[in-house]
């Protein structure tokens, strides 16, 4: 009854005094908006404009005489769709960009675990060679894979002279040439992204396992791995994403005769000039890659929803 | 031969010593507490019993058998760590749960023992939680009962109730006495809590700058300080130049203009005294003389401030009715033989 009594007592007072302060903190505040006018500026004319404008191309039709025809058709996806010769290619593309993730993360994860433990001055020597070849433009990189992986190549010439084979293997203009070589341009971003996720790990987490019971690699399997599966995750998906688009490396080892989706809307641009044709080679590229990358995240953060807090 | 030996261990992190030439032997079931301020050695101490760190210099066996030689895996010690070092991955049961998998223990026992535990540290109804939903004591606790459950022979505590409230700890203290005294569990306790150390231990060591002060039971570290450090790290205490002399009479300590029978065996010389300021009361003759500075009533007790001619000193004197000077007055404070410390000058530094 008295609690009723003085709440009742109170209310009148709280029109008059409350709402005052309350407007000013609601009032529309146009100061952030403003202020990242510039960079939302940038960002559009730069990536939405030319984006939208590919997207529109692709529904253009293109015809050997007349050039782009100026009509809004979803023809060139159709074409695609039912053509056997662009599910190849992009079914190429997906399974480079899968197993180069894969490799990317089989060696990366490893190699940025060692790097942790090593001591200082070791550990800094290591990832300048690690992180060195980004400094590297990928074109020499992949020249350079170029003359090692070719039939006269440095590699083929140590394998017949070990003479482990007879026949030089054909790594330039296959599949696994192209890996090869794109799984050394990307394993950096693996470590690197390992590697922050590995700093926020507490040492003495693995040492109370340790003191448990738990062998080495019981450590490993149980402690440190299940902690960097994000590290791992945001890896895979920058690793994934630039193979799945990468044009120089599949263009210089791939060649003519392996196309991958960028080297297709490469050509399509360039040597057959049927632009809308490779603008929908591009489309279909980006929204193939996004819901690959997406469900996967999706899926690995479900297993691991408590790490990813 | 003792439990646990610790023969002159030796810890340097590059030219910072962090553990210096530490002996100490530990009896089986004892409960045994390293006092001392922050940064003195006590996580290093623990982490090279554990095996985390190997030491520069020194040896560890435990029943006899030498430990340094075993991996920490191997060690089957219990450890609470300063900083809990909980699974983040896995939910409160399955951090307890993780020493028993490890040991083989089959499900249903595992549960029954996971269940048991977290009942004891109150957590009975948190079992599926993380610890990143954890508050910090609740996840002190998680990582006491994850060194519980495994039932150790030896338990490495480093400060395991310092997130606790009062209640909680106080539970706690219980229950790990309880432990120690049924099960025969050896145990090493870090704390920062005197009370808690001299309410719980059979034996404290005191440490500074990486070195032992003194080993000795709560009561004689409180009554009898090897040094004027354990003495002012230990509760309050009047340090009080002199000189030892010894005659025929025996040894005795010459303090300004009074004098004292000396108990300990101290050589002649400059040195010290130590006394408690609750030991020493006001007298009538063969005393310190001196002027009452200030006089603070506590409650339960009076706290004065005397200047002597050997220094300022602190006496605490009950409220219970007895006549006490006031201040500004002249008085004489004096104290029995047996309730100080005598040291030579240099341990007084
Ligand atoms: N890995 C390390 N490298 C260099 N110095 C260290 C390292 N670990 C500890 N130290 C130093 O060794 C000394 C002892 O550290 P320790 O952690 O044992 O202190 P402590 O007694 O446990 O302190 P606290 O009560 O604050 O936990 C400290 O001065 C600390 O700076
Ligand atoms: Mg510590």
């Amino acid at each position: 009854m008295t609690m009723a009594a003085s709440t009742d007592a109170a209310t009148p007072a709280v029109p008059t005094v409350a709402p005052a302060p309350e407007r000013v903190g609601e009032r529309w505040s146009w100061a952030p908006y403003l202020l990242s006018l510039p960079g939302l500026a940038l960002f559009a004319v730069l990536l939405l404009v030319p984006l939208a404008m590919t997207a529109l191309l692709s529904l253009n039709s293109f015809s050997f005489y007349g050039g782009i025809q100026d009509v809004w058709r979803f023809d060139n996806y159709l074409e695609i769709l039912a053509d056997s010769y662009f599910h190849e290619v992009f079914l190429r593309t997906f399974r480079i960009a899968a197993l180069v993730t894969l490799l990317c993360a089989l060696l990366g994860a490893p190699q940025a675990y060692i790097l942790r433990r090593m001591t200082p001055a070791w550990r800094s020597l290591c990832l300048l060679i690690v992180l060195g070849p980004l400094l590297i433009s990928v074109v020499s990189r992949t020249l350079g894979w170029a003359l090692l992986l070719g039939s006269t190549g440095l590699l083929n010439q140590a394998l017949m002279n070990l003479g482990l084979v007879s026949e030089p293997i054909e790594f330039m203009y296959t599949e696994t040439g192209v890996v090869i070589a794109l799984t050394h341009v990307l394993v950096p971003f693996m470590v690197l992204s390992v590697w922050a996720s590995l700093q926020r790990l507490d040492p003495q987490v693995e040492n109370a396992a340790l003191s448990l019971g738990a062998g080495p690699s019981t450590v490993l399997r149980r402690i440190v791995l299940p902690q960097i599966v994000p590290g791992i995750l945001s890896g895979s998906i920058i690793v994934f994403a630039l193979a799945a688009s990468a044009f120089a490396t599949p263009a210089i080892i791939g060649g003519r005769r392996l196309k991958v989706a960028a080297t297709l809307a490469y050509d399509e641009f360039l040597n057959t000039l049927n632009w809308p044709l490779g603008a929908t080679v591009a489309i279909l590229l980006l929204l193939a890659n996004i819901v690959i990358i997406v469900g996967c995240n999706r899926l690995v953060e479900r297993r691991y929803k408590q790490v990813f807090e | 031969m003792s439990y646990l030996v610790l023969d002159r261990l030796t810890k340097r992190f590059t030219s910072w010593t962090a553990v210096d030439d530490l002996s100490l032997t530990v009896e089986k079931g004892e409960l045994i507490s390293l006092l001392g301020p922050s940064g003195c050695g006590k996580t290093t101490t623990l982490q090279m019993i554990a095996g985390f760190l190997d030491p520069n210099a020194g040896r560890i066996t435990l029943d006899g058998q030498d430990l340094l030689a075993k991996k920490p895996n191997e060690r089957g010690l219990g450890i609470v760590f300063q900083s809990y070092a909980l699974f983040p991955h896995m939910t409160a049961a399955e951090n307890v749960a993780f020493g028993l998998e490890m040991r083989g223990t089959s499900r249903v026992d595992r549960d029954r023992m996971v269940a048991n535990t977290l009942k004891l540290v109150g957590l009975d109804s948190y079992g599926d939680r993380y610890p990143r939903r954890m508050s910090g004591g609740q996840q002190q606790r998680v990582a006491l009962a994850r060194a519980l459950v495994i039932k150790p022979h030896l338990l490495l505590l480093d400060e395991p109730l310092s997130n606790l409230d009062a209640k909680m700890r106080e539970e706690m203290q219980i229950e790990l006495r309880r432990i120690q005294r049924s099960v025969g569990t050896t145990m090493i306790l870090v704390t920062h809590d005197q009370s808690e150390a001299m309410a719980l231990s059979d034996r404290v060591v005191v440490m500074n700058k990486g070195r032992i002060q003194q080993v000795a039971t709560p009561q004689e570290a409180y009554d009898r300080p090897a040094n004027a450090f354990v003495a002012n790290f230990l509760g309050r205490t009047n340090l009080l130049p002199g000189t030892v002399e010894h005659d025929q009479n025996g040894t005795s300590i010459a303090v300004a203009d009074a004098r004292w029978p000396v108990i300990q065996a101290v050589p002649p010389g400059p040195g010290a005294l130590a006394v408690r300021p609750e030991k020493i009361s006001f007298v009538a003759e063969a005393g310190l003389s001196g002027i009452v500075q200030a006089r603070v009533f506590q409650g339960t007790q009076w706290l004065f401030e005397v200047e002597t001619a050997a220094g300022r000193m602190m006496v605490i004197r009950q409220h219970d009715g007895g006549v006490l000077p006031n201040e500004r007055e002249r008085v004489m404070v004096g104290w029995r033989p047996e309730d100080m410390a005598v040291m030579p000058a240099q341990e007084a530094a």
